[in-house]
């Protein structure tokens, strides 16, 4: 009886312990430890062959790209180039890089590495997804297409070990904007080339103990879906400003567990919060609550080759019959913003105006001229969404609306998401529903989207005035007559609309009041170097 | 005992594996979409730079032979998903965890199972049966999706005991070790009742009351020896699930266990993965089946004879 009384009271003394220690959050705040929940186990750490959002997040913290995002205003700020100057085209760039800029074995960073790094995501064999993001320096793309093989063609130049010359082939008002993105960010060399060549995928340089960086922290530990922790780089030309000390990063998929983690002070900054709690925090947290606009459009995709959605007239009452106010207020909930147009309000200083309404007794005239009534009722076609309870809540309304205000049956239809891409690549879907999140701030991110014979156009839609819209913008250099033509471009895709926007996203999450220099902004990028645990 | 081993490696382990390598190989490529297709479009140049990079390109049969020719060397080949790890190597870093989660859930469900089946069968049909049985058919009904939460919000989130998740302190491995646990516990409970009931009618018990033996002793000496083995063929293969892992409870804990691999391969087409995953449970499965029939004929022994 003794011994069952002691089993029983080992595992109480084990809570009273757990119980009386302080918390992950509170020991961080004293010894600069920021505990990141950081959504899901990055694919790899190489920043030419990774292309999701925790990946960048740690990658951004190992390397250092030419430039950096001013955490307010997303402005570039010097990163591995202290200085550079455009010439009066903008198509020649200059880079000087940091005099004390050092790679973390000490190594100096040197053109000559960010020329091996444009080289390396640009080889055909290395099957980086992103090396289209380099396509506006002079014949990159020819070169990554195997059209050519001699890189020295490449509009890329080191004339001395701080200087680096960029050559675009055509004008691109975003270039700083697109710089920032971790294709461009160097990698260094002998590391890349002890483990294999130039082009292999999937070499060992990543592991804690090869990885090589240029940025604020070193990879310390890589522990699969357990946790990966970075450390303060003495080596970095900034370290002096960089406040913190160490940051763990947490791969939990599950965003409830997440939450969880930190109600209970193991996280600092979670990568989400499910609708569900969004209320409560509102309510009972609002410090901790954040929801910060996020450079992304929720939206229907349409297949324009079926019927019978071939049908402008159709197409645009589908539209009108949509309650986006309601949706946002009631259904989504995370503070999304009602989507008048395509591109996102004020991307980079461009916004088209908000011409989708919700206009019931306008679809209802629509429908109408459409030839469609009571004798000759529009016939039943599906929505396709990917298997996800967001989604479908969301599907459902829409369904609930279109039933209600033109009297239009709708078959839902839930894909697992590599099943849903096969449909969508297929185009064997009617409606669908589809998100874009943009990987700069421009808005021809958005609406280069929807050229003829773009991969991400699976509509069936093809309108030549706008892709010569498109094609011009691409060759303006001055800002206002790019966005004039972007405006005529996006007039012509909200008239005809083979894709319904539904809304901007948002990026709702939780973060701790101790985390100061964490401002919100479009495109989700904070820079540690600002941040800071008090 | 060696010939027995031999037997079931040479003719029922080796061409198991390859009967299930071959399906699983075939039907993961009947499945819609591929390893490399994502919302973004990516170009027809990297996606066949890709198809290539992996093998993909190469028929379908030459594909299946540099596999299987593979497999042999014990190599899974890259993962598809994480370019810079095997699939060999993901399995060895996650594995050890499933499996430590996965003996303290055994050594749980064991321990509970057998006592409280015990305990309810030593008084069939009275108030301690009842209700020892119904606490079992509860644990079967409340899936660990449900119990693990329960147990978080008890014990962490209101009492402040426990992590909610992670896998780095000793206390961490408690709760998920009981939300695995438990519904086996359930299970074996009931099991050992049944049998430990059907036992104690048999002559040999009838003989030991005779003799004047204490009822504890023909229950622990007696009695349990011939009850356990329903348990232990039901262990065999709920051994085996337990310790490659549960993707709920890893999911639920966030603990770095090779069982949402088995979930996350599928959903990414993560061939290679997919099949590793695959191989290796067989290749468990296979293992604690042979051991359980081992046990099963030491004790049992009518069934000795099957051991030479």
């Amino acid at each position: 009886m003794k011994k069952l009384g002691l089993l029983i009271l080992l595992p109480v003394i084990c809570f009273i312990q757990c119980g009386s220690k302080s918390t992950p959050v509170e020991n961080g705040i004293k010894k600069g430890i920021l505990h990141y929940g950081n959504q899901t186990e990055p694919q790899d750490l190489d920043p030419h062959i990774v292309t999701g959002v925790p990946e960048f997040h740690i990658i951004q913290s190992l390397l250092e790209g030419l430039v950096i995002p001013d955490p307010v205003n997303l402005q570039p700020l010097p990163g591995a180039a202290s200085s550079w100057e455009a010439s009066e085209d903008n198509l020649n760039w200059t880079f000087h890089l940091q005099s004390n800029g050092r790679w973390s074995n000490g190594d100096p960073v040197k053109a000559s590495d960010f020329l091996f790094s444009f080289k390396r995501i640009l080889s055909p064999a290395l099957a980086a997804e992103y090396a289209y993001m380099l396509y506006c320096i002079e014949n990159a793309e020819d070169y990554h297409k195997a059209k050519i093989d001699d890189f020295s063609k490449v509009g890329v130049k080191a004339p001395d070990d701080s200087t680096l010359i960029i050559k675009l082939g055509k004008p691109t008002p975003y270039f700083l904007s697109l710089i920032m993105h971790h294709s461009w960010f160097p990698v260094h060399p002998p590391t890349i080339l002890k483990h294999g060549n130039i082009d292999t995928r999937g070499t060992k340089w990543t592991r804690a103990e090869n990885f090589v960086g240029n940025g604020q922290f070193t990879l310390a530990t890589w522990q699969i879906n357990r946790i990966i922790t970075v450390r303060k780089n003495e080596q970095y030309w900034d370290a002096a400003n960089v406040s913190l000390k160490e940051i763990n990063f947490y791969p939990i998929d599950n965003n409830l567990t997440e939450e969880r983690a930190f109600r209970t002070g193991q996280l600092h900054i979670t990568s989400g919060l499910p609708s569900q709690k969004i209320d409560w925090y509102k309510t009972n947290k609002p410090d901790e609550l954040r929801i910060d606009p996020y450079l992304g459009t929720y939206y229907y995709l349409i297949n324009v080759t079926r019927k019978p959605l071939d049908n402008k007239k159709l197409r645009k009452a589908l539209s009108l019959a949509i309650n986006r106010d309601e949706l946002t207020e009631h259904v989504t909930k995370g503070g999304q913003i009602p989507a008048g147009c395509f591109t996102p309000y004020n991307t980079a200083g461009y916004s088209f105006d908000t011409v989708l309404r919700f206009d019931p007794a306008e679809a209802k005239r629509l429908l109408a001229e459409a030839g469609f009534n009571d004798k000759n009722p529009v016939p039943t076609f599906s929505l396709l969404y990917n298997t996800l309870e967001s989604h479908h809540t969301i599907a459902q309304a829409i369904q609930q609306m279109w039933k209600e205000h033109l009297g239009i049956e709708v078959t839902l239809i839930n894909q697992e998401w590599k099943v849903y891409l096969a449909s969508t690549n297929s185009k064997d879907y009617d409606i669908a529903r589809m998100g874009w999140i943009s990987d700069y701030n421009d808005p021809n991110s958005f609406l280069d989207l929807w050229v003829t014979g773009s991969g991400n156009n699976r509509t069936g839609w093809s309108n030549l005035t706008y892709d010569s819209l498109i094609d011009a913008a691409s060759r303006a250099s001055d800002q206002s007559i790019r966005y004039g033509h972007f405006k005529e471009a996006e007039s012509v895709l909200m008239d005809e609309l083979p894709i319904i926007p539904i809304y901007f996203y948002t990026n709702v999450y939780l973060l701790h009041p101790s985390v100061k220099g964490w401002h919100p902004n479009i495109l989700n990028i904070h820079n540690y170097k600002f941040i800071s645990l008090e | 005992m060696i010939r027995f081993i031999a037997r079931r490696i040479f003719l029922e382990t080796i061409p198991a594996l390859l009967v299930i390598a071959t399906i699983t190989f075939f039907l993961i490529r009947l499945a819609p979409g591929g390893p490399f297709s994502t919302e973004k479009s990516i170009s027809v140049e990297v996606l066949n730079q890709l198809n290539s990079h992996y093998g993909l390109d190469k028929p379908l049969l030459t594909q299946y032979f540099l596999y299987l020719s593979k497999m042999l060397t014990i190599d899974f080949g890259p993962s598809f998903k994480y370019p810079g790890r095997t699939v060999t190597e993901l399995i060895a870093e996650s594995f050890p965890v499933s499996l430590e989660l996965g003996l303290y859930a055994l050594i749980i469900a064991l321990v509970l199972g057998i006592l409280s089946g015990m305990i309810a069968a030593s008084k069939p049909s009275s108030i301690r049966d009842y209700l020892t049985m119904s606490v079992s058919m509860t644990g079967i009904c409340i899936p660990s999706f449900v119990l693990g939460p329960l147990l978080v919000l008890i014990f962490s989130l209101k009492l402040g005991l426990f992590n909610v998740s992670g896998w780095n302190t000793a206390s961490d491995r408690i709760l998920p070790a009981l939300s695995l646990g438990m519904v086996y516990v359930a299970y074996i409970s009931r099991l050992t009742r049944g049998s430990l009931l059907e036992t104690m009618v048999q002559d040999y018990i009838r003989t030991a009351r005779a003799k004047g033996l204490s009822e504890k002793i023909i229950i622990f000496r007696h009695a349990l020896r011939g009850a356990i083995l329903p348990v232990l063929s039901f262990l065999g293969p709920a051994a085996a699930g337990l310790i490659t892992g549960s993707f709920v409870i890893e999911t639920i804990f966030s603990i770095p266990g090779l069982g949402r691999f088995f979930v996350t391969a599928a959903f990414n087409r993560d061939y290679t993965m997919i099949m590793g995953t695959v191989v290796f449970y067989a290749l468990i499965m296979i293992f604690f089946n042979t051991i359980v029939d081992i046990l099963i004929a030491f004790l049992n022994p009518r069934l000795r004879s099957t051991l030479k």
